[in-house]
């Protein structure tokens, strides 16, 4: 059914590709030196020093294939400048050929984000392709993290898409594959782990066959970890590479909280304790603590108790329980998506050290569901603008403002006018049972209901009726109006150099509302009854 | 696959005949748009509300150029003479720091061998604006004397908002007004289309936001005046074109084609003192606007006299550097510069460029038409470029505006052309070290632009020969490759010792003989179109 037609596709990475080179000159953070810095760790150190080197404060602290990347980059690097490329000689080496190269290695490495997005989509109708493809192509946050604070999120998320696609094609041993090299390439994906594990267990190893399943499963990946991590449980270094990949001396939040669980609880408890100071009680006074980007700090609550990476760990297993629960019960590939974009919301919500880019782990993936329904796409709208916005505060420069905000903008604006017209379009007749092949011919036969498969769209017969957020979601996102005013311009004119951190807990405090509320969203939708599963593109 | 999408196309296709027969119910002034029109592949935008997508736009637009400003400038960081950023920073403190009489004339503080003021008035008080502006924000910026290459991080983004502002309330609703009016019986989609084409010109992009100049300005007020024309309020566009002329005089690019357009107009009033009355308005408007603008200027002759002298400085020769016209294409046949005096240059500049003017000039006094009023502008400005003295590169960008506004209409000659006038500047803008934005603009002008395969399909059905339908694609195609290679040879190749401006002269007299295609095909085009097209009336 669906259009091979990728021509869309590449007309959309093209204009995407013509801003990120705009965008070349703009802020980048010292991210970009720590990439420079790897490269030059992984080509002029051999492969037992690269988790010891110590030369810069920014010691490699990605899984080994990362490593290797950078060292396939720094083969090109030393072409066009082996100072770039010079342990000692490039610190801080930063001339315009090494922030041009750089930016461009990322935009190039984003083809593997396109390639994951086409194989994900490309079996749907074009409208769908279309929406989704632009979802994820224009996405600010990609734009701001990537292309002006600077890092390589979309390419691992093109490799989390990829492994995504073959698990919706029921190919499950080639969905693990793509997994486990992702997490060998960025370990904090590893939160999705019990999901794809559980999931795995009860979709691939079973029925008759179900030993050699495993078997088969295992050992791919088994070897892609090995191959990753063999050279260096070789050279007896798991313990220091361990210790990288790990950093709990850093503190619980980082320097800008993350609009997470612990915002909350670190704004409460703040709250709290100049409350209680106030009366007379004997409680620490607050400060700004619980941060901290490099070294260990360790400075605790005042009110609350302290919380460990270990008590982080357990929530997150908890919190992801139900949904574990559910897939032991169904393991579904049509949902397997959700399930994903679920876990790694619960690892940002009460993860030990979350940085607010860990955002893009579950926008992104959550955009691919837009298509779905129309709730499916007012709760993108939602997760999106919040998280999106939240990501204002890397870029803190004058210069980038009127980049960030009218990304944004369009963005969301864009969305917000052109999914009720996609829902609309897709009037019921041309969604229906038109030869749509049972997806999951697998499936125990028990999951499909009777209903009609298409409840979601029979009521949409004009745009007024698509209403995506809802009056709650609405006003909760105008009110993102004036915290960025008060942040951006009434802050700084009234209190002038006073409380420099207020504005930030604002916004992570009033961003970490929102996300909650999504989060406790997507939980209750674990228990909820298990929809027919088909799908309506393919 | 095959059941499906054929059922798809089965219920598709009553939904566009349908459309088609709304069309041709209405006729072609159906402002309604087929809507429904999603079986069309790139159409996607367009399923939407006309008015959001227009927000888009603009918004798309906005963020391109202060994308495009956050790169390099003409003149950053070279002293002594720095470049077109270093000539407004000067114009702002000198307006700001002198009294209005001595702006124009050389003093001890106005020392007019640097950079001294060479635009008309309106150019000098936009610069006294941003200048009190920017003396409030930032007054070492425009200090008098002390800031000469003066660049710090906060006056530069200043200085780059005073352009970004002016392009935002100036050129973008001129933009609007302009689509609104004349394509205000086209389908809603084509409209769309033709304010992108107009507000994300990659030359006049490049110029203002990243080598430096307020074009966006004058060429604002030409297009309000053509808006105005079209829309018959004749005095306006009188008004908005003599303040482009006093904002910059390379706007008298225009003035044959207003003038001819709006004398025919006058022509076919009722009866012959009608058409009198009408002329005297449009004279005493004009010169109103002049006064007003040329106020302080009017103490006496020798003052009107002095900064008519600042504005034509013959002295600079027929032409500069490498610019694709007539002077300079030919000049490796013709030594000019050697063969005549400078007098004798300039006499034969006018009779050329008044001659070249003249055939579309003489079509609008007799069939004045709205269509025929921009092919107009587009042979004028055109015939100003190949012939008049004193032409620079940028000047390229006079013809593109008549270019790019007539879009819908010829979208193969937009095409074409807007990508040529740019390349024809990019020893300039490589000069200024804007590549990495030439690029990024020119593909996504290239993107955008292939945007409608619908526009084309009109062209196609309008268009009267049979011979223009396969001759483009082919001779673009010829005409694309050409430029590749020569953007190669430029970027990768060292030129000869010998011919040290080899390139660069390859680059000119390419563009040239292209520009010289153009203008003979528009010349053609404007002569084909009907006598006289009486003007719709709007549907509201």
């Amino acid at each position: 059914m669906g259009t091979a037609d990728y021509s869309e596709l590449l007309w959309m990475v093209s204009i995407a590709t013509c801003i990120k080179l705009l965008l070349v000159p703009s802020y980048h953070s010292t991210d970009l030196e720590v990439h420079r810095h790897w490269m030059a760790i992984t080509s002029s150190l051999p492969l037992k020093e690269w988790y010891e080197d110590e030369t810069s404060e920014w010691t490699l602290d990605y899984p080994p294939l990362f490593a290797w990347f950078e060292r396939l980059l720094a083969i090109f690097a030393r072409r066009v400048d082996p100072i770039m490329v010079d342990l000692v000689k490039g610190l801080n080496y930063s001339t315009d050929t090494v922030i041009l190269f750089q930016r461009s290695t990322v935009i190039i490495a984003d083809c593997v984000l396109y390639w994951g997005l086409w194989r994900f989509c490309r079996k749907f109708t074009a409208e769908k392709q279309r929406i989704l493809c632009a979802a994820v192509v224009f996405s600010p946050g990609l734009f701001i993290v990537d292309h002006i604070h600077f890092q390589y999120n979309g390419f691992l998320l093109g490799i989390l898409l990829l492994s995504l696609s073959y698990l919706r094609e029921g190919r499950n041993v080639t969905g693990g594959f793509w997994f486990a090299v992702l997490v060998c390439y960025k370990h904090l994906f590893a939160v999705a782990g019990p999901v794809y594990f559980v999931y795995l267990l009860r979709h691939y190893c079973r029925g008759v066959s179900w030993f050699s399943n495993f078997m088969r499963l295992g050992l791919t990946v088994i070897s892609v970890v090995g191959i990753a991590f063999g050279p260096f449980i070789y050279y007896g270094q798991m313990g220091q590479l361990m210790k990288r990949l790990f950093p709990f001396g850093r503190g619980l939040c980082h320097a800008y909280w993350a609009p997470n669980f612990w915002a909350l609880y670190n704004t409460v408890d703040k709250g709290l304790s100049v409350v209680l100071r106030k009366l007379g009680k004997d409680v620490r006074a607050p400060k700004a603590a619980m941060t901290g980007g490099l070294v260990g700090d360790s400075s605790g609550h005042a009110v609350f108790p302290n919380v460990t990476p270990a008590v982080t760990a357990l929530l997150v297993l908890l919190a992801m329980l139900p949904c574990l629960v559910r897939i032991w019960r169904r393991p579904r590939r049509s949902e397997i998506v959700q399930w994903v974009v679920y876990a790694y919301t619960c690892g940002y919500m009460f993860g030990w050290h979350v940085h607010e880019k860990a955002a893009l782990h579950f926008v992104v993936p959550l955009s691919l569901l837009i298509a779905d329904s129309v709730k499916a796409a007012g709760d993108f709208l939602f997760v999106s603008t919040v998280s999106y916005y939240s990501l204002f505060p890397l870029l803190f420069e004058n210069r980038e403002y009127p980049i960030k905000v009218p990304l944004l903008l369009l963005y969301e604006f864009a969305m917000a006018t052109y999914l009720p017209h996609y829902f609309v379009n897709m009037s019921p007749d041309r969604v229906s049972n038109s030869g749509v092949e049972s997806e999951e011919p697998a499936e125990s036969t028990s999951d499909k209901s009777e209903s009609s498969p298409r409840s979601d769209w029979t009521m949409l017969s004009s745009l007024q009726e698509v209403e995506l957020l809802g009056t709650v979601r609405k006003l909760y996102l105008w009110g993102l109006l004036p915290v960025e005013i008060y942040s951006q311009f009434l802050h700084p004119y009234l209190f002038k150099d006073r409380l420099p951190f207020f504005p930030l807990m604002l916004v992570s405090f009033y961003c970490s509302v929102g996300l909650f509320y999504a989060w406790a969203k997507q939980l209750m939708a674990c228990f909820d009854q298990p929809k027919p599963d088909i799908h309506f593109q393919i | 696959m095959g059941v499906h999408e054929l059922r798809q196309k089965a219920r598709a296709a009553p939904r566009k005949q349908h459309g088609i027969k709304v069309e041709k119910a209405k006729g072609s002034t159906d402002a309604v748009a087929v809507k429904s029109d999603h079986t069309v592949g790139w159409a996607w935008p367009y399923n939407s509300r006309y008015r959001s997508t227009c927000f888009l736009v603009l918004g798309f637009a906005f963020l391109l150029r202060y994308l495009v400003s956050l790169h390099s400038y003409s003149g950053a960081g070279t002293p002594p003479k720095f470049g077109d950023y270093e000539a407004q920073r000067h114009w702002m403190e000198i307006t700001i720091h002198t009294p209005v009489e001595d702006w124009y004339r050389n003093t001890t503080d106005n020392d007019l061998t640097y950079w001294g003021l060479d635009y008309p008035p309106l150019t000098a008080y936009q610069s006294f604006v941003h200048g009190s502006l920017i003396k409030a924000l930032e007054p070492e910026a425009v200090a008098l004397h002390s800031s000469r290459g003066f660049e710090s991080p906060t006056s530069k983004m200043l200085m780059r908002w005073t352009v970004l502002s002016s392009d935002v309330l100036l050129f973008f609703p001129a933009a609007l007004w302009f689509v609104s009016e004349f394509y205000s019986d086209y389908r809603e989609k084509q409209r769309v289309w033709a304010l992108a084409m107009v507000l994300l010109h990659p030359a006049l992009m490049l110029i203002d936001h990243g080598h430096f100049q307020y074009n966006c300005i004058s060429l604002g007020l030409a297009i309000a005046a053509a808006a105005a024309v079209v829309s018959k309020r004749e005095l306006w566009a009188c008004v908005f074109f003599s303040l482009s002329l006093n904002h910059k005089q390379m706007s008298a690019y225009y003035a044959p084609a207003f003038f001819a357009h709006l004398l025919g107009r006058c022509f076919q009033k009722n009866s012959f003192f009608q058409s009198i009355i009408a002329v005297v308005k449009l004279g005493l408007t004009v010169i109103l606007t002049f006064t007003v603008c040329w106020w302080p200027f009017l103490e006496s002759k020798e003052t009107v006299l002095q900064v008519f002298s600042r504005l034509a400085p013959m002295q600079r020769g027929i032409y500069e550097d490498y610019v694709a016209n007539f002077w300079c294409g030919t000049a490796m046949l013709f030594k000019w510069k050697q063969l005549f005096p400078m007098g004798t240059l300039a006499k034969l500049a006018l009779g050329t460029t008044v001659s070249a003017c003249l055939p579309s000039m003489v079509h609008q006094v007799y069939a004045p038409s709205r269509k025929g009023f921009l092919y107009c502008m587009l042979n004028c400005s055109l015939a100003f470029y190949f012939f008049s003295y004193q032409v620079h590169e940028k000047s390229v960008l006079l013809p593109t505006i008549p270019v790019s506004l007539l879009g819908v209409e010829e979208p193969q000659v937009l095409q074409w052309f807007i990508p040529f006038a740019t390349f024809s500047m990019l020893p300039l803008l490589l000069r200024d070290g804007l590549f990495l934005p030439y690029l990024a603009l020119m593909s996504l002008f290239f993107e955008i632009s292939k945007f409608p395969h619908y526009s084309f399909e009109r062209s196609v059905e309008t268009s009267n020969t049979r011979l223009l339908r396969k001759l483009p694609t082919r001779f673009i195609a010829l005409s694309v490759s050409g430029a590749a290679v020569l953007h190669l040879m430029y970027l990768g190749l060292q030129p000869p010792r010998r011919y040290p401006f080899l390139f660069e002269a390859l680059i000119m007299a390419f563009t040239f003989a292209h520009f010289v295609l153009l203008a003979l095909y528009t010349n053609w085009k404007q002569w084909l179109l009907p006598k006289d097209t009486p003007v719709k009336q709007k549907v509201t």
